[in-house]
C-alpha cells in the first residue's frame, strides 16, 4: 500500500488548493460552494483515515515531490508517519464541523468563507508533512494567509483591532522564524530534517539556530510568555472561527515543536528542563488568567492556553509514555476545545451574547446543548469515562515515571481550576433563571444577523396574505408569541458530533492509545523518518 | 562584517516599530525586519562566492549557493503580499490605525456593563471621520458578540473590508 499512497502525498496539499480556486471563481452559485467545500474535506478526511491505517503500525512513507530523484538535496520531501497523519485526520474531522457550523449560522455564504477554509487545509496537509524546515515556514504561511482573511472578514464587526494583532503578532513569529532557518542553514548547511538529524545535539551552533526555529514556533503555539496575543485576538471573530482556528493553527505549531526537537535536537536531554519550566508557566498562568475573563468564549481561550501546557510536557519528558501521553492529549485536546467553541458559539450566536451574565436556565431551554457542553467540559476537566481522563492520567504517570513530583503537583492542581472554571460556565450560563431580556435580545440580536429575511418573515406574519417568499415557520412562531427562541438543531449538531467522539475515545481509549504510541515511537527512533526520506 | 551590522541595525529599528501601536509603523518594521531575515539569509550562503550558479556556467568552487536565493525570493514574495493584506488591514473599519482602542479593547467590549455606556465611548472615534460608514453606524455597537451576516447574504453587497482579504 505504501507503494500507491506515497506518490498521491502532494494531491493532499493541491486539491484543496485547486478545489479553493474552483469555489472563489463561482460567484453566485452559494450551492456549489457547499458542496464543493463540504465534498474536498470529507475526500481529504477519507485520504488522512487511510493513512492513519498504512502508518498504524510504524511505516513512514516519504515522497519527493515533483519524483526529483537525480537532486535529493534540492528536492521537497512530504513525509507521513502515524504523528501527522493523525493530527491530520483529527484537523479534517474539525474542518469538517466547523463548516457545518458555518453554514448554519450563514457565514458560510460569504464568497470567500469556503475558498479560504480549503486553502487553509491545504496550508495544513504542507506543513504537517514537509520534510524540510523552510517549506514548513512557506506552508505555514499559505495557512496564515487565508487566516488573516477569515479573522477580518468574520471579525469585522468588533473591529479590525483584533486582527491587527493577530497579523503583526503572527508576521513577527514568522520574521522570527525565517532568521532561526537561516541561521540553521549557515551552521548545518542544510533545511533537509532527514539531513539535519542529531546536527543540534553535536553542535551548539546548530543549537542555537534551532533553539531560535523553536522560539518563534513557540510564539505560534501560544505558549507562555508569549501568550497574550491569544486571549486577544480569538474572541474577536465569529465561534465558527474560533473553533476551527483553535483545532488548527497552535496545534500544527505544536506538531512542529515534537518534530524538530524530535530529529534535529534528537531528543537531547540537555534542554528538557526549559520544556518542563515553560510548560509548568503554561499550565499556570493559562488557568488563572481565565479567572478574570466575563464570557465563555474568552474562559475558553484562556484554558486553551493551559492546555498547551499540559501537551507540550510530552516534549519535556522525551520518554516513551510522555510523548504517547502527550500526543494522546494534543489528539483529544483538538476535539474537545472545538466541541465546546462549538456548542457555547450555538448559544452565542441564537442569543445574541456570550457573556455569562446575560445567560441563564439553558439546561431548561436547551437540554441537549447542555449535554453537549457538560461531557466536553468534564472531558477538559479530565474526569471519567471520557479521553480527557486518560489523557490527564497518563501525562500525570509519565511525569511520576521521570520523578518531576512539582509538574505532576501542577497539573493536578491546574485540572482542579479547569474543572471550576468549567462548573462557572455551567452554573452562569445554564443553570439559574434566565434574564427578563433573554429573548429580547435574542430576537434583536437575530434582526441585526439576518436582516433582511427576519423582516420579510415579520411582513407575513402581520399579513398572512401577503407573499414576498418563502416563509420561515420557525420564525413566524417566535414572533407569535408561540414559542421560545431556541437554538437551531443544525447549530447543536456539529458540537455534539465532536462531544460524541471524546466519549468514544473515553471508552475506546485503548485504539487511539495504540495509535499514540506508534507515534511516539517514530518520534522516539527518527532513525526511520530519515532512512525513509533518503530511501526514495 | 558589513552584512551583519546591517542586519544588527535593520533588526533594532524593526524591535523599535514593532513596539508601536499604530498599524503604519507596525507594518514599516515588518518591511525592515524581512529585509534583515533576507540578508542573513545571503549570508548564510556566504556572500564570497558569486558565480553563476547554473551547472556548467561556473567552477563549483565559484558558484553562488543557489538555495539560499530561492529562500529569498519565496521570502521576498510571501512578506510583499502580506505587507499589501497589512496595509489594507490599517484603513479598513476604524478611523484610525491603532492596534488597540482604549474604550473598544476586546477585553472592555467583552465584559462592558451596559449598552449605552459602550455607544457613549463611540464619540471621539466618530471626529475622526469616515467610521459610521465603515462599521455599518450605530448597529455596529461593541455590544455584539460577534458579527454581522447582513451583507454576507448577498455576493454584490459584501462590504470592501471583505474584499481586501480576498484580494490574497
Amino acid at each position: 500500500m505504501t507503494e500507491i499512497l506515497s506518490p498521491l502525498l502532494p494531491l493532499l496539499v493541491g486539491i484543496p488548493l485547486l478545489m479553493g480556486a474552483v469555489g472563489a471563481a463561482l460567484r453566485k452559485n452559494k450551492r456549489a460552494r457547499h458542496i464543493i467545500s463540504l465534498g474536498t474535506l470529507t475526500a481529504l478526511l477519507a485520504f488522512s483515515v487511510l493513512l492513519v491505517i498504512a502508518t498504524h503500525d510504524g511505516t513512514v512513507l516519504a515522497h519527493k515531490v515533483g519524483f526529483w530523484d537525480f537532486a535529493p538535496q534540492i528536492a521537497i520531501p512530504f513525509v507521513v508517519d502515524a504523528l501527522n497523519s493523525l493530527v491530520l485526520m483529527i484537523i479534517c474531522i474539525l474542518g469538517i464541523t466547523s463548516v457545518m457550523f458555518a453554514m448554519a449560522t450563514h457565514e458560510a455564504r460569504a464568497r470567500f468563507y469556503h475558498p479560504f477554509v480549503l486553502i487553509l487545509m491545504a496550508g495544513v496537509a504542507g506543513a504537517l508533512m514537509t520534510g524540510d524546515i523552510f517549506n514548513l515556514f512557506v506552508f505555514i504561511e499559505v495557512m496564515l494567509l487565508p487566516s488573516y482573511g477569515l479573522l477580518a472578514m468574520m471579525g469585522a464587526k468588533l473591529g479590525a483591532h483584533g486582527a491587527r494583532i493577530y497579523v503583526s503578532v503572527n508576521l513577527l513569529a514568522s520574521t522570527l522564524l525565517l532568521f532561526g532557518i537561516g541561521l540553521v542553514y549557515a551552521t548545518a548547511g542544510t533545511v533537509n530534517l532527514a539531513e539535519l538529524h542529531g546536527a543540534a545535539a553535536e553542535d551548539r551552533a546548530v543549537a542555537v539556530g534551532g533553539g531560535v526555529v523553536l522560539a518563534a514556533i513557540s510564539i505560534k503555539a501560544a505558549v507562555v510568555p508569549v501568550h497574550g496575543w491569544l486571549t486577544r485576538t480569538y474572541p474577536m471573530t465569529s465561534p465558527a472561527v474560533t473553533a476551527l482556528f483553535s483545532g488548527i493553527h497552535t496545534k500544527v505549531s505544536i506538531y512542529a515543536i515534537y518534530r524538530i526537537y524530535s530529529i534535529l535536537f534528537d531528543g537531547e536531554e540537555r534542554f528538557l528542563w526549559i520544556a518542563l519550566l515553560v510548560t509548568s508557566l503554561t499550565m499556570l498562568i493559562g488557568v488563572l488568567g481565565a479567572i478574570g475573563e466575563k464570557t465563555t468564549r474568552s474562559i475558553l481561550v484562556f484554558h486553551m492556553i493551559s492546555q498547551i501546557g499540559y501537551i507540550l510536557i510530552g516534549v519535556g519528558l522525551f520518554t516513551g509514555l510522555g510523548l504517547t501521553a502527550g500526543i494522546f492529549y494534543l489528539l483529544h485536546h483538538m476535539i474537545v476545545k472545538a466541541s465546546l467553541f462549538l456548542s457555547t458559539g450555538a448559544i452565542e450566536e441564537t442569543y445574541g451574547t456570550g457573556e455569562i451574565d446575560k445567560l441563564g436556565g439553558m439546561a431548561k431551554r436547551e437540554p441537549l446543548i447542555a449535554i453537549t457542553f457538560m461531557v466536553a467540559a468534564l472531558s477538559l476537566a479530565g474526569l471519567p469515562p471520557f479521553s480527557g481522563f486518560v489523557a490527564k492520567f497518563s501525562i500525570i504517570q509519565a511525569t511520576l515515571e521521570q520523578a518531576h513530583y512539582w509538574v505532576a503537583a501542577v497539573a493536578v492542581i491546574v485540572s482542579v481550576f479547569t474543572l471550576l472554571s468549567m462548573l462557572k460556565i455551567w452554573v452562569g450560563v445554564f443553570m439559574g433563571k434566565p434574564p427578563a431580556d433573554l429573548e429580547d435580545r435574542a430576537l434583536s440580536y437575530q434582526e441585526r444577523m439576518h436582516g433582511k429575511r427576519y423582516l420579510r418573515v415579520q411582513a407575513q406574519a402581520e399579513n398572512p396574505t401577503l407573499t414576498i417568499g418563502p416563509p420561515t415557520a420557525t420564525m413566524s412562531a417566535v414572533l407569535a408569541g408561540e414559542r421560545a427562541v431556541k437554538v437551531p438543531v443544525k447549530l447543536i449538531v456539529p458540537g455534539a458530533i465532536l462531544a460524541g467522539i471524546t466519549v468514544f475515545f473515553g471508552f475506546g481509549a485503548e485504539l487511539l492509545m495504540m495509535l499514540s504510541e506508534t507515534a511516539a515511537e517514530n518520534l522516539l527512533n527518527p532513525q526511520e523518518y530519515v532512512d525513509a526520506v533518503e530511501g526514495t | 562584517m558589513s552584512i551583519a551590522i546591517a542586519v544588527g541595525l535593520l533588526t533594532a529599528a524593526a524591535v523599535y516599530l514593532f513596539m508601536q501601536r499604530g498599524m503604519i509603523r507596525i507594518v514599516l518594521g515588518f518591511i525592515l525586519a524581512s529585509h534583515a531575515a533576507n540578508l542573513l539569509l545571503f549570508a548564510a550562503g556566504n556572500t564570497a562566492f558569486r558565480g553563476v550558479p547554473y551547472i556548467g556556467t561556473s567552477d563549483y568552487g565559484e558558484g553562488a549557493d543557489p538555495l539560499p536565493q530561492a529562500f529569498v525570493l519565496t521570502a521576498i514574495v510571501i512578506a510583499f503580499s502580506i505587507t499589501m493584506f497589512m496595509v489594507t488591514l490599517a484603513i479598513t473599519t476604524t478611523g484610525d490605525d491603532d492596534t488597540e482602542n482604549d474604550e473598544d479593547s476586546p477585553a472592555k467590549v467583552l465584559s462592558a456593563p451596559d449598552k449605552d455606556d459602550a455607544a457613549g465611548s463611540k464619540v471621539d472615534t466618530a471626529a475622526t471621520g469616515a467610521v459610521g460608514a465603515a462599521t455599518g453606524g450605530a448597529d455596529a455597537s461593541p455590544m455584539s458578540p460577534v458579527h454581522d451576516y447582513a451583507g454576507v447574504d448577498d455576493d454584490a453587497a459584501v462590504p470592501p473590508n471583505q474584499r481586501g482579504g480576498g484580494a490574497q
